[in-house]
């Protein structure tokens, strides 16, 4: 039977130039375990990371907690920069499941499409997807700012506490069910609102904050153009009425 | 967990191909299941052919040699031309017969037997055991054919046995492979049962596959029945279904497991997650998306 004669993938589609300070890793020679531990290095004074061949690997990046930049060219798996710190890290692809789930702060951009639960149970920083993101995009966040440039997939925002999520194009079923206090902003269409979530009005605060995530997150997309949603406050909150309830 | 790798080649220069990509893929979804692994491979020339029927039997040792094997059903069907081989943990018997009068003669060849693929394009095999050693012993990565599926199973709902390994293949040349569970399996088994069908395993996964084969019989069109599926069945599910024309891809409308699609115009793939894909050729100019969930994706050869 013939052998395998096909060449390993070439994922990069952005070629990052090296300069004599960054520190390249490439996880086709060395493992994910390795890079973690290298950025974990307390004694490590290497600023400027390029990561190369990914291969939608796990876990990669996790746990930073200090400033520094990153590039990883190509696609990376579940969880890429959980519980992030303080430095801005950049995917030129796609990304799995959990991206920057639990991120502390700093900023994590992806310029692809990310899968499920983005920046699930966020507390600070800033997540921006160029792409679309899929279900459960922001779940459960406590603080975390998220733009996303395309869509978001059904039951984002689910019991989403603090923080923002701007989305740029459509969001899908159930937005902001069981919602808390983070601000939502929509530029397209939302399928349907989840439990206790609303349509509200945007005022000059609203416009302003949208434009600086907007500006943050390097997309030009007008604040006038988009909707504000939020908590109706009606499930979160006690009423005497029900204490018989309880 | 489950892992699920599935591959259809459009260009059928790289039909030869079909078994190290899919083997590769495979390896990449082993930490999703590492308890067992099962493979169904259409159109290998070296195992199948469209003028014979195969049957995939579980085991390769059912009591008798091959040869006997073979010997006593030339006197079953003495015109069908029977053969009759071990492949890994597999055996395979081919003939010049439908299923059924295959079926028919082995059961009166061999105390007990399980079929777990039948039709004139399809192979399967699977086993207990590490994913890569399955597919090593039946040296996947050297088969060529048109288009294959692979599974990693985690068990949850039944025990971990070369019977409950996916994929279920429950009718000619149709196969199913399923990542999640199931919850009301055991009601919608008890209703197919009642209507005489038989099922070989405890399986949750099995229940699926046996109830889009009865869609299949009465008239429904592989879409309609995975629709059908969506409203009966309850549970967790990512689900493809090969057939000797296509393959085709379904999540639960909550889409609690995942999948990722990549397509480019000599193959279409699917995995349950992108590691798997990675390494496909020329997957850095594929489409690649997630299937949206309850929405029953297909591709025809």
């Amino acid at each position: 039977m013939t052998a395998l004669a096909h060449e390993p993938a070439q994922i990069t589609t952005e070629t990052t130039a090296a300069t004599e300070d960054t520190t390249v890793v490439d996880l086709a020679q060395s493992s994910v375990r390795d890079l973690n531990q290298a950025l974990h290095d307390p004694a490590s004074t290497s600023t400027e990371w390029l990561v190369r061949h990914p291969a939608g690997k796990h876990n990669i990046a996790v746990g930073i907690d200090r400033a520094l930049t990153m590039t990883v060219e190509g696609n990376v798996g579940y969880f890429f920069a959980g519980m992030h710190k303080s430095a801005d890290i950049t995917v030129t692809g796609n990304a799995g499941q959990g991206l920057a789930e639990n991120i502390m702060s700093g900023r994590v951009h992806v310029k692809g499409d990310a899968s499920q639960a983005v920046a699930a149970t966020g507390h600070g920083g800033l997540v921006v997807v160029d792409g679309n993101a899929s279900a459960r995009c922001g779940i459960s966040m406590k603080g975390v700012d998220i733009v996303v440039g395309g869509n978001v997939g059904h039951m984002s925002a689910f019991m989403a506490q603090a923080g923002r999520l701007v989305v740029c194009g459509d969001a899908g079923d159930s937005l902001g069910d069981s919602l808390y206090e983070t601000r939502i902003y929509v530029k397209g269409t939302v399928k349907s609102l989840g439990a206790d979530c609303v349509e509200k009005e945007m005022h000059e605060e609203h416009l302003a904050e949208l434009a600086q995530l907007l500006a943050a997150a390097g997309r030009d997309e007008d604040p006038a153009a988009f909707r504000r949603y939020g908590s109706a406050r009606t499930l979160y909150h006690f009423h005497a009425d029900n204490s018989a309830a309880y | 967990m489950c892992g699920i790798a599935a591959l259809q080649i459009k260009n059928p220069a790289l039909r030869p191909q079909l078994g190290a990509l899919l083997n590769t893929m495979l390896c990449e979804v082993i930490e999703r299941g590492p308890d067992s692994a099962g493979m169904a491979v259409y159109d290998n020339p070296e195992l199948t052919d469209q003028d014979s029927t195969v049957l995939s039997l579980l085991g390769a040792d059912l009591g008798k040699t091959p040869a006997q094997i073979r010997t006593e059903l030339d006197l079953e069907l003495p015109e069908a031309e029977v053969a009759v081989e071990v492949l890994g943990h597999t055996t395979l018997v081919s003939g010049q017969a439908t299923s059924q009068e295959l079926a028919a003669a082995l059961d009166t060849v061999l105390p007990a037997y399980d079929v777990i693929g039948r039709g004139r394009h399809v192979a399967v095999m699977k086993s207990v055991g590490n994913p890569r050693d399955v597919a090593d012993a039946h040296d996947l990565v050297s088969m060529a054919g048109s288009r294959g599926v692979a599974h990693t199973r985690m068990a949850t709902e039944s025990a971990v046995t070369a019977a409950g390994s996916h994929p279920f293949s429950v009718a000619d040349d149709l196969c199913l492979v399923h990542n999640g569970s199931f919850s009301n399996h055991a009601s919608i088994r008890k209703e197919l049962q009642r209507t005489g069908v038989v099922f070989d395993s405890a399986n949750d996964s099995e229940v699926a596959a046996r109830y889009i084969a009865t869609r299949l019989e009465v008239g429904e069109d592989l879409e309609t029945a995975l629709e059908n599926l969506s409203e009966v069945f309850d549970g967790f599910y990512t689900l493809v279904v090969t057939t000797k024309d296509g393959m085709a891809v379904v999540r639960d409308p909550i889409s609690c497991k995942p999948a990722v699609v990549a397509e480019t115009e000599d193959w279409v793939a699917m995995a349950s997650e992108f590691r798997a894909l990675a390494e496909l050729p020329g997957i850095e100019n594929a489409r690649v998306f997630e299937p949206e969930p309850g929405q029953v994706y297909t591709w025809r050869a």
